[in-house]
C-alpha cells in the first residue's frame, strides 16, 4: 500500500470545477512529480491534500488513516509538511527564527511561558543545522525579508524540512531560481529523499524528470497521464508541450 | 565584575531588562516628584491604569495583529464587576479584584470564542459589534450598573497584606497599588511575549496560515491571548473604579476604545514593548499641557497623530530607535544587513 493516497478528489469554487476526479498515490521514500499547464489545478490539489480546502468529494489517506478534510494543523501533526508556490515566510523574523518555529520540539513547548527560545541551545542548534542544509549557514540572524530571492526560496523549503516530516509537498520549488540554485536544490532533494516521501509540482521538466520516480500530469482537473519519467517521455501531452525532449 | 553567578544572572535576564528597571525606578519614585514638576498625584494614578490597559490592548494589536477596536468595553466591565463584587460578594479588595478579573476574562473568553476564527477587518468589526452590545446592556440594565448615572460609591478598600494593612484613600497610596499591579503585569507580560507562546502569536500576526501549516492551533492561541488581554483590562478597570470611586458607562464607549488605540499607535506598540507606555504618557501630558491652553486640545492631539502616521508610523518608539542608531548606542548585533528593521519589541 502506498504511504499517501488520494481517491476521486473533486473540488469546485462556486461553479468552477477545479478538480474533476483526481486519484493519486505516492509510494514511501519515492519522489513523485506533478506537472501540468498553468491553472490546471495542481496547487489546488496540494491545498486539498494538506488541509487548506476540504474536498467536495473523495478521500485522502495517509499511512492508512483517513485524513480527508482535516484542518492544516492536524495534517501537519501527522508529519506532513509543505512549501508554497507564493513565498510564505515570517518576514519580521530572522532566518533562524523562521526555522525554529517549525521544529516539532518547539511546537511541543508552544504554551510554556517560562521557556526562552533564544536561550534554547537544542532548538537553536537544530535550527542552525537545517539552515546549513539549505545553504543558509551564516545567515541565521538576517531577517528573512532581507534575504535574496533565492535564499528566501531556500528558506521556504527549510521551514517545511524543519518540521521533520514523513511526507513533504513542494509547490514549484525552483520557480525563479537560477541554474546554480536549481542544481543545489536538486542535490538537497536527493539527500533528503532517503528519509522523506516527496511530492513536487514543477514546471522545470529537466529538474523533475531527473529527480522523480513517478510523474503525474494534471490537466483540466484530471490526471491525464502518469508513469515513470521514461514512459511519460512518450506521452502525447508531454511531447506536445515540447518537454519530453528533455527527459 | 559580576557579583552574581553567571547562571543566575542569565536567569534574571530572562525576567528583567534595563528599560524595565528604569521604568520601575521612574514610576516607583513618581509620587515624590510629580508635584514638583507642576503635575498632580491623580495624574499618576490615571497614567498607571491606562498604561496597564494599553499594554493589554497591545498584546492583541501589536503582538498578535488582532485589531480590537472595542476594548473599552472590557475596561468598563472590569470596573462594574469590581463594584458589584464589592457590594454583593465581599467588601474585600482582593476578592473584588479577583471578581473583576474573572468576570472580564469570562466575558472576554466568550467574545473570543465567537471571533477567533476571524481576522483583519472582520475581526475588528466583530469586536466593535460586541463592544456595542456590552455598552447597550450596561446602559439599559440599570439595576446592575446604575445606567447613565453609573455605579456610585465604590470604595477604595484597604489593602490587606496579612501582617499589615494600608489604606488607599489617598491618591498617593492608591498610586502604589496601581504601581504594584504595573510591576506584576509588566514582568509577566514581558516573559510571556518572549516565550515560545509570544513567538507564536507574533508569527500569527505575520502569517497566520503558515502557522497553522506548522501544526499550531491558531484559533486557540488567538482565543487565549484575547482572553488574557481582557483579564488584564478587567484589572485596569477595577483600578479605574477605585480611582473614580465609581463605575461609569462612559469608558465603555467606542471613543475610549479608539483613544487607547491612538495611545498604542502613537507610542509605537507595533515595534516596541514599551510603545504603549510612551503613548499613554504622551497622551496625558498632551491633555494636561495642551489642555491648559485650549479646550480643543484633542483636535491638536489628533493632528499630532496624523502627522505621526504620515512621517513616523512606528511612533515614539520609532523615533527612539532612530535616535539610538544615530548616536551609535545600539550595540552592534550580528546583523549583516543594515536595512534590516528591528523585529517587534527588539530585545531591549
Ligand atoms: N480559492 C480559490 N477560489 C476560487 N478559485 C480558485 C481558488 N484557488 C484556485 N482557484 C482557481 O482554480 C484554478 C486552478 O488553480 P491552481 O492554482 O490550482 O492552478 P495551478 O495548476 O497550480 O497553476 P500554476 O501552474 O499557475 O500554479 C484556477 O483557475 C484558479 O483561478
Ligand atoms: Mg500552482
Amino acid at each position: 500500500m502506498a504511504l499517501f493516497e488520494a481517491h476521486h478528489l473533486h473540488k469546485r469554487f462556486a461553479d468552477q470545477v477545479v478538480l474533476e476526479d483526481i486519484t493519486l498515490s505516492f509510494e514511501v521514500n519515492q519522489i513523485s512529480g506533478i506537472m501540468g499547464p498553468n491553472g490546471a489545478g495542481k496547487t489546488t490539489c496540494f491545498n486539498v491534500l494538506t488541509g487548506r480546502y476540504r474536498p467536495d468529494r473523495g478521500k485522502v489517506l495517509f499511512d492508512g488513516q483517513d485524513i480527508t478534510g482535516l484542518p492544516p494543523r492536524k495534517i501537519a501533526r501527522h508529519g506532513i509538511a509543505r512549501s508554497f508556490q507564493m513565498m510564505n515566510l515570517f518576514d519580521e523574523y530572522t532566518a533562524l527564527e523562521n526555522i525554529v518555529l517549525a521544529l516539532p520540539e518547539v511546537r511541543a513547548k508552544g504554551f510554556s511561558v517560562l521557556h526562552d527560545l533564544a536561550h534554547d541551545g537544542s532548538a537553536q542548534d537544530r535550527g542552525a543545522a537545517v539552515l546549513a542544509r539549505i545553504g543558509l549557514a551564516g545567515r541565521e540572524h538576517t531577517l528573512s525579508s532581507a534575504l535574496s530571492y533565492g535564499q528566501r526560496r531556500a528558506l521556504e523549503i527549510g521551514i517545511a524540512l524543519a518540521a521533520e516530516p514523513r511526507m513533504l509537498f513542494l509547490d514549484e520549488p525552483t520557480s525563479g531560481l537560477g541554474t546554480d540554485a536549481t542544481a543545489t536544490l536538486a542535490a538537497l532533494i536527493q539527500e533528503i529523499r532517503k528519509s522523506v516521501t516527496i511530492v513536487i509540482i514543477e514546471h522545470d521538466m529537466k529538474f523533475l524528470f531527473d529527480l522523480a520516480d513517478r510523474i503525474a500530469v494534471i490537466h483540466w482537473g484530471q490526471v491525464i497521464a502518469q508513469g515513470s519519467p521514461e514512459a511519460l517521455g512518450e506521452n502525447e501531452w508531454v511531447r506536445a508541450s515540447n518537454l519530453g525532449a528533455l527527459a | 565584575m559580576s557579583i552574581l553567578p553567571q547562571a543566575l544572572s542569565a536567569r534574571l535576564a530572562n525576567w528583567f531588562t534595563a528599560p524595565m528597571l528604569v521604568s520601575f525606578l521612574v514610576f516607583g519614585t513618581m509620587p515624590f516628584w510629580i508635584d514638583a514638576v507642576g503635575l498632580y498625584q491623580y495624574l499618576g494614578v490615571e497614567v498607571m491604569i491606562w498604561v496597564i490597559f494599553a499594554l493589554a490592548v497591545n498584546l492583541l494589536l501589536g503582538y498578535t495583529g488582532l485589531p480590537s477596536f472595542g476594548h473599552g468595553a472590557f475596561l468598563g466591565i472590569g470596573a462594574y464587576a469590581y463594584g458589584l463584587t464589592q457590594f454583593n460578594v465581599a467588601a474585600n479588595l482582593w476578592i473584588s479584584l479577583l471578581g473583576a478579573v474573572v468576570v472580564t476574562a469570562a466575558l472576554g473568553g466568550l467574545v473570543a470564542a465567537l471571533i477567533s476564527h476571524r481576522r483583519g477587518i472582520y475581526f475588528a468589526l466583530m469586536t466593535i459589534a460586541c463592544a456595542q452590545i456590552f455598552y447597550f446592556v450596561a446602559s439599559k440594565w440599570t439595576d446592575m450598573t446604575g445606567g447613565e448615572d453609573g455605579l456610585l460609591n465604590i470604595l477604595r478598600l484597604p489593602v490587606d497584606l496579612g501582617l499589615t494593612e494600608f489604606s488607599i484613600k489617598s491618591n498617593f497610596n492608591l498610586y502604589y497599588l496601581c504601581f504594584a499591579a504595573y510591576v506584576i503585569i509588566v514582568v509577566l507580560m514581558w516573559r510571556l511575549v518572549h516565550s515560545p507562546f509570544g513567538q507564536i502569536i507574533r508569527a500569527i500576526k505575520q502569517n497566520d496560515s503558515r502557522v497553522a501549516f506548522l501544526g499550531y492551533n491558531v484559533w486557540l492561541y488567538k482565543w487565549l491571548i484575547f482572553t488574557l488581554s481582557c483579564a488584564i483590562s478587567g484589572l485596569a478597570g477595577a483600578l479605574f473604579a477605585m480611582a473614580q470611586e465609581g463605575a461609569y458607562i462612559n469608558i465603555m464607549s467606542l471613543q475610549w476604545s479608539g483613544i487607547v488605540i491612538l495611545m498604542v499607535l502613537i507610542g509605537g506598540g507595533f515595534i516596541n514593548f514599551w510603545g504603549p507606555v510612551l503613548g499613554v504618557i504622551f497622551y496625558f501630558l498632551a491633555r494636561d499641557i495642551l489642555g491648559a491652553y485650549t479646550d480643543t486640545w484633542l483636535l491638536w492631539f489628533g493632528l499630532i497623530f496624523v502627522i505621526m502616521v504620515m512621517f513616523k508610523p512606528e511612533g515614539l518608539a520609532g523615533i527612539w530607535h532612530d535616535a539610538q542608531s544615530m548616536f551609535g548606542r545600539r550595540k552592534a548585533k550580528p546583523q549583516p544587513d543594515p536595512s534590516a528593521k528591528p523585529s517587534h519589541a527588539g530585545g531591549d
